[in-house]
């Protein structure tokens, strides 16, 4: 529980960092060039957009100014009586549509008390009085003019363009006037993306043309935008307008800077709106673009959300990786643990066994003597038995028992404290080149008298091309001795068996293998043959340190033994060492003994 | 009638003791001692001594030294030695150092009485042959 909640702990605080580390710079670079992208394109855009409008502006302001100088070119040009017939004033217009394409609708002289003198258009508007009309009182007061929007007697939207002519001590108005649609054109050209459009608004916050949707709202803090708050009294001082074409004009045009500022949608709560305006008309009208800013910003924005995407993604597949990385990391950093666990355990294991070693081989030479005193005295009681004095009495005979059956379990004494010697003492481990087949037919010679006791056959199966290994014999003597007298004690004597002592060259390595025919180990069993002191045998028959000596003793010579079994069919005990490295035993391999 | 002479050599005081007792009464004649140094005395005051039964693993002078100074000494006198290690090795150092065989501890009796006369034959065999050759050189030194 503890460990897991460590490992867990390792895994987050992995996780974290792994993606802390990858998502800090992405989010940073993203950030701060995303900013930097907007800051840049949105200035691009809003230069643009004034540009345009700078243009549209300097277009309109030609447009106006044209038509009045048209105007007054005709007013300085001919003698005023001239404006009076009607017919040359329909030539006039003729070709002053000819100049501007249709916008100017009519002309007409009108003397000082504003009664129409002479008319040429298509309203029939005759002698027309319009000495109450604002524009009539305006355009008296200026020697140019150019008046706002309004409806007049015609009942259409149109604006008008005067100049004041004085002839015979008298002031007369050659005026005309110019189509609101036509004019509207001029400035509906402006149209950029889906939502930006231009209009004009005068300083009373009236239009001047016509907004493509509904501004009425807003018009009016626009208007306190283009002149500041006390914008609605225009009185705009007599030179002024003398000046509409004077040489001041151009600077005077382009001292009105052209602003663009972004400003909250009242319609759509939220979004927000880039208004580009200047000031038209010498400050008397103002031309004001507007477009929502998701609009004009719509390239940013889809570039942002493709950022964004991506970064998403980005992150998707870092958290993905890290996790993936840091539950990886941990599990092999389990498994480390676990090995380094398990080394140390059997490092523990090992130092325990190696004093356990020695002190069983202390305690099997002390007792050793005494056992060997013991079984010489029962056998001198043995000897003095034979004496006649004794004669055939029972207890002579029990006696006799007796002193054999010490006899024997002091040789139990002797194997068992043999083997523990051995155990403790792997001797002689001088390492030299070794020929297997030769050894095997040692032990088999060796053992084979036991074998025959048990009514066990022992076949080699030996490969005389055996490669040559590099071992301690006397070692390697022992671990096939115990194999060998295994295999022949795990078959019934009555029933008898074999026992096949195989050899073959591996990968580098030289194969043997002891297999038995007898009653097989179980599986339960199988698992724990090479722990010390666990034996299977009859109490006094087995000391279960023969096969844990020989995995030592393989295991230090750098090879495996394993063991394979099943119950009833026998079992097989595979031995592989490392061949040496020196040439083949060849064909010249010595006879196997 | 003792014909073989046997030397027991061990720090074990009781299985000397013993086992001259049982090859007494197997009609050896005995000669006990209970270090290496003392069975080289017991060598030198004793005439004739055939076999010395000689443990490996002593105080003092150990059997493998023990057993070197008796084959300087006395090349002719078999040594069997007695070990209380199963492995191979000491008994194959006692060997290499002209031991005549190794009995493992605690022995059969019926073992060691064979390979005290085994040894003693050999032995036996050994005077014979340095006889005839002192009996040519004789020959040969009365024919000159």
């Amino acid at each position: 529980m503890e460990k897991e909640r460590h490992y867990s702990g390792i895994k987050r605080r992995l996780m974290f960092l792994i993606v802390l580390i990858s998502l800090a710079p992405l989010a940073l670079i993203a950030i701060v060039n995303g900013y930097q992208f907007k800051h840049a394109y949105e200035s691009k855009v809003l230069e643009h957009l004034e540009q345009v409008v700078k243009k549209h502006k300097q277009n309109i302001d030609t447009f106006l100014n044209e038509n009045l100088a048209d105007l007054r070119v005709i007013a300085n040009t001919y003698p005023y009586e001239q404006f009076k017939d009607e017919a040359f004033l329909s030539e006039l217009l003729r070709n002053l549509q000819a100049e501007h394409g249709g916008m100017v609708v009519d002309m007409g002289l009108v003397d000082d008390q504003g009664v129409q003198a002479a008319y040429s258009g298509p309203f029939k508007l005759g002698k027309a009085v319009y000495a109450d009309a604002t524009w009539f009182k305006e355009a008296m007061g200026s020697q140019n003019y150019i008046s706002d929007v309004f409806m007049g007697l015609r009942g259409l939207p149109h604006f008008i363009v005067a100049t004041k002519i004085s002839a015979d001590g008298r002031e007369w108005l050659l005026r005309c006037t110019i189509d609101f649609m036509g004019f509207n054109r001029l400035v509906e050209n402006i149209r950029i993306g889906e939502t930006g459009l231009a209009f004009i608004i005068n300083r009373q916050g009236a239009f001047q043309t016509k907004p493509g949707i509904q501004l009425d709202a807003h018009v009016e803090s626009l208007r306190d935008l283009v002149w500041g708050k006390h914008a609605a009294a225009p009185e705009l001082t007599h030179s002024h307008m003398n000046n509409w074409l004077g040489p001041q004009y151009k600077d005077f045009a382009t001292a009105m800077p052209v602003r663009a500022i972004v400003a909250d949608d009242p319609q759509k709560p939220g979004a927000t709106s880039i208004y580009v305006m200047t000031q038209l008309k010498q400050g008397q009208w103002a031309l004001i673009y507007r477009q929502d800013t998701h609009d004009a910003f719509s390239a940013w924005y889809k570039t942002r959300n493709v950022a964004v995407i991506i970064f998403l993604f980005g992150s998707l597949s870092i958290f993905f990786m890290a996790f993936l990385v840091s539950a990886k990391t941990v599990k092999r950093l389990e498994m480390a643990d676990r090995e380094k666990e398990m080394m140390n355990e059997k490092v523990i294991e090992a130092g325990k066994l190696a004093s356990l070693g020695e002190l069983a081989a202390g305690i099997a030479h002390e007792i050793n003597n005494p056992v060997a005193i013991m079984v010489e005295e029962s056998g001198w009681i043995g000897d003095l038995l034979e004496e006649d004095e004794f004669g055939d009495t029972e207890n002579v005979a029990e006696i006799s028992r007796s002193v054999a059956q010490i006899k024997t379990q002091g040789d139990r004494c002797k194997e068992i404290t043999h083997k523990l010697l051995s155990f403790a003492r792997r001797t002689d481990p001088r390492q030299q080149e070794v020929n297997m087949n030769e050894l095997i037919g040692e032990v088999v010679d060796l053992s084979s008298q036991r074998a025959k006791y048990a009514n066990v056959k022992v076949h080699q199966v030996l490969d005389d091309n055996l490669n040559l290994i590099q071992a301690s014999p006397s070692e390697l003597q022992q671990v096939l001795l115990n194999l060998i007298n295994n295999a022949i004690d795990a078959i019934d004597h009555k029933q008898g068996g074999e026992v096949t002592i195989s050899t073959e060259n591996g990968e580098g390595v030289v194969n043997i293998h002891v297999a038995d025919t007898g009653q097989g180990i179980p599986d339960a069993v199988l698992k724990r043959v090479f722990d010390p002191f666990f034996t299977t045998k009859p109490v006094g028959k087995g000391t279960g340190l023969g096969l844990s000596i020989c995995y030592g003793i393989i295991e230090k010579m750098g090879g495996k033994i394993s063991v394979n079994s099943s119950v009833g069919v026998g079992a097989t005990f595979h031995i592989s060492l490392p061949a040496s490295q020196g040439e083949k035993n060849g064909g010249n391999a010595e006879p196997v003994s | 009638m003792s014909d073989i002479k046997v030397m027991l050599v061990d720090d074990e005081q009781s299985f000397v003791e013993a086992m001259a007792k049982r090859l007494t009464k197997r009609n050896l004649e005995v000669v006990q001692a209970f270090s290496g140094e003392e069975g080289l005395e017991k060598l030198n005051e004793v005439f004739g001594v055939d076999v010395v039964v000689l443990d490996v693993k002593m105080p003092g002078m150990d059997g493998i030294q023990t057993l070197q100074e008796i084959r300087k000494r006395y090349p002719l006198v078999e040594v069997i030695m007695l070990t209380g290690h199963a492995t191979v090795q000491s008994a194959i150092d006692g060997m290499k150092q002209g031991a005549f065989d190794y009995l493992m501890k605690p022995c059969d009796m019926d073992d060691l009485l064979s390979k005290v006369r085994e040894a003693k034959a050999k032995k036996e065999n050994h005077e014979h042959k340095i006889a005839q050759a002192r009996a040519m050189n004789i020959a040969n030194r009365r024919g000159d």
